[in-house]
């Protein structure tokens, strides 16, 4: 390859996150304001509603309104590390979606490995959470950090069986191979959220505990700890938090899109719905999962700490190590195992 | 220089360095902090070898799991560098010492670089065979298939190794309120509220 060749590719690569991010950033914009649309609906409010017409523009100007208020560095603060956290956090959370496949060959990056990327990437996340914890130099923001912690290091364990189980049956760990496999004539009947339904609601669950959502948003608990770990964040660096928070929120539904919920395929496997694009069947299912994670958010209370320790490594544990094995076995006994 | 080399350069440099300030950092955090960068590096090198699924796990287990549980206990646990540091001169011998002893190690592995081929290329022969396998597919071949009762009896040696750190740490200390999540579950109201008529200006026995 001559360097002008490498030279096209990294441009191209570039041009590609660039439209997939600001889209991605837009839909954001859109999902915090349906978010706290719904919530208002549950409670019987209006919600935001003055800031454009029916408050379309109120991300963009809670946007504006974080940019140019006064970033406040507290004295004891580790003053790097402070800085360095939520760019770690926010950075993480869009960097997973280099792999995602939002249709048919749409991914910018479609690696081999790319279900262990996402893992390893949501894994990360919770540096962001540690290091803002501990350099704001506070009790409330620290305590936050150690939930937060222990929190994401036990549902990632009940999360990993569960994409284990999802590999069993897909045969892979492309991304893009995981939609095929569920590409068969029955079409939503022949996705993996009927054949593995525990399994999606384990799914379901941790990723609400992994991206610190309610029920499970301990680490930010206002009316215990303030709001954990960023109570000593204002302006851009709280800005880039909430953003990576509704990043890894939106990453954690296109992830169940992809794994349960047939990715890019039309739900009724025949004319006209197959020639919809895939772009938006994905879409429609994202948004579907998170209405879901809105609703839960308004429904439920928030669980005890130990309520929510003992969920993680006493239910969702074992059930999720029992079903790989069942899985396993269901598979290699009725010869339905790809590639046997 | 094609574009792999300039990453490979980039990930080693990266390492190297941040490896050295892991034992350089003044603050404890900052040198996990270090480690940390190390480790993701280290898997960016691993990508350049085509080793990529060794690259994610690698992420997962030492960055994702085990670096968490150093950084948590590196904050809690709130060292006095300048303290450790005090009996430096005296242990500088040892230390040196140690080093001596793996430098020379380490040249001797790198200087006979091949030291029988056959046995360095033997466990290697069954993944050449098959080419067009990723990096998961040959590697669940050889540890699940190949090699699937060495790997059985690894996982029996971790196993031994977590209870054996369970039973170390368990006290069952008496007088510790403990939650029954059954009885808990099962109170109802009539178990724990009594709702009664009271007579105005009598009151009731409680």
């Amino acid at each position: 390859m001559t360097s002008l060749e490498i030279l096209g590719t990294v441009l191209l690569i570039v041009l590609k996150s660039f439209v997939l991010l600001s889209a991605l950033l837009v839909f954001i914009a859109y999902a915090l304001l349906a978010d706290r649309k719904i919530w208002a609906a549950v409670q019987l409010r209006r919600g935001p509603n003055v800031v454009g017409p029916f408050g379309l523009f109120q991300s963009f100007a809670d946007l504006i309104k974080f940019v140019i208020k006064e970033p406040v560095i507290p004295a004891g603060a580790n003053k790097a590390i402070y800085l360095l956290a939520p760019l770690v956090f926010a950075m993480l959370a869009l960097s997973s979606w280099a792999v995602i496949p939002l249709a048919d060959g749409w991914a910018i990056a479609d690696i081999n490995v790319g279900i262990t990327y996402i893992f390893a990437i949501s894994s990360l996340g919770v540096y962001g959470v540690i290091m803002g914890g501990w350099a704001s130099n506070s009790k409330y923001a620290f305590l936050g950090a150690l939930r937060s912690a222990a929190q994401m290091i036990s549902y990632e364990v009940s999360l990993g069986f569960v994409i284990i189980c999802v590999l069993l049956c897909a045969g892979s760990l492309n991304l893009s191979r995981i939609v095929m496999a569920q590409d068969t004539s029955l079409g939503l009947f022949g996705w993996y959220w009927l054949w593995l339904f525990p399994m999606f609601v384990v799914f379901f669950v941790s990723a609400l505990a992994e991206t610190n959502r309610p029920p499970f948003d301990l680490p930010e608990a206002e009316s215990e700890l303030v709001a954990g770990y960023m109570v000593e964040y204002s302006s851009t660096p709280y800005l880039l938090f909430m953003l990576g928070e509704y990043v890894a929120i939106m990453s954690m539904c296109a992830l169940g899109t992809i794994l349960f919920m047939g990715g890019w395929l039309s739900p009724i496997p025949f004319a006209p719905f197959t020639w919809v694009p895939g772009v938006i069947w994905f879409t429609l299912k994202a948004s579907f999962l998170f209405f879901l994670f809105a609703m839960v958010k308004s429904i439920v209370p928030r669980y005890r700490y130990d309520q929510l320790m003992r969920l993680g490594w006493k239910v969702f544990l074992p059930i999720s190590l029992v079903s790989v094995v069942v899985v396993a076995f269901v598979l290699k006994l009725t010869g339905l195992a790809p590639g046997a | 220089m094609t574009a792999a080399a300039a990453f490979f350069y980039l990930f080693a440099s990266i390492t190297v360095a941040s490896g050295f300030m892991v034992i350089a950092s003044r603050n404890p955090v900052a040198s996990v902090l270090f480690l940390i960068l190390a480790f993701v590096n280290a898997a960016g090198l691993f990508v350049l070898m085509g080793a990529e699924f060794l690259a994610m796990i690698l992420v997962v287990v030492y960055v994702g799991a085990v670096a968490v549980l150093f950084l948590f206990v590196v904050m809690m646990l709130d060292v006095d560098f300048a303290e450790l540091r005090q009996g430096f001169q005296q242990y500088l011998p040892i230390g040196a010492l140690i080093g001596a002893i793996f430098l020379v190690e380490i040249l001797l592995v790198v200087g006979s670089w091949s030291i029988d081929p056959g046995l360095v290329q033997a466990p290697l022969g069954n993944v050449a065979a098959a080419e067009n396998l990723t990096n998961a597919q040959a590697l669940g071949r050889v540890i699940y298939t190949d090699y699937a009762y060495f790997f059985q009896l690894a996982g029996l040696i971790l196993l031994v190794a977590m209870i054996g750190a369970i039973v170390l740490t368990l006290r069952d200390r008496p007088g510790v309120k403990r939650q029954n999540i059954a009885v808990q579950n099962a109170r109802t109201q009539a178990m724990a509220v009594e709702t009664r008529k009271v007579p105005s200006r009598q009151g009731v026995e409680v």
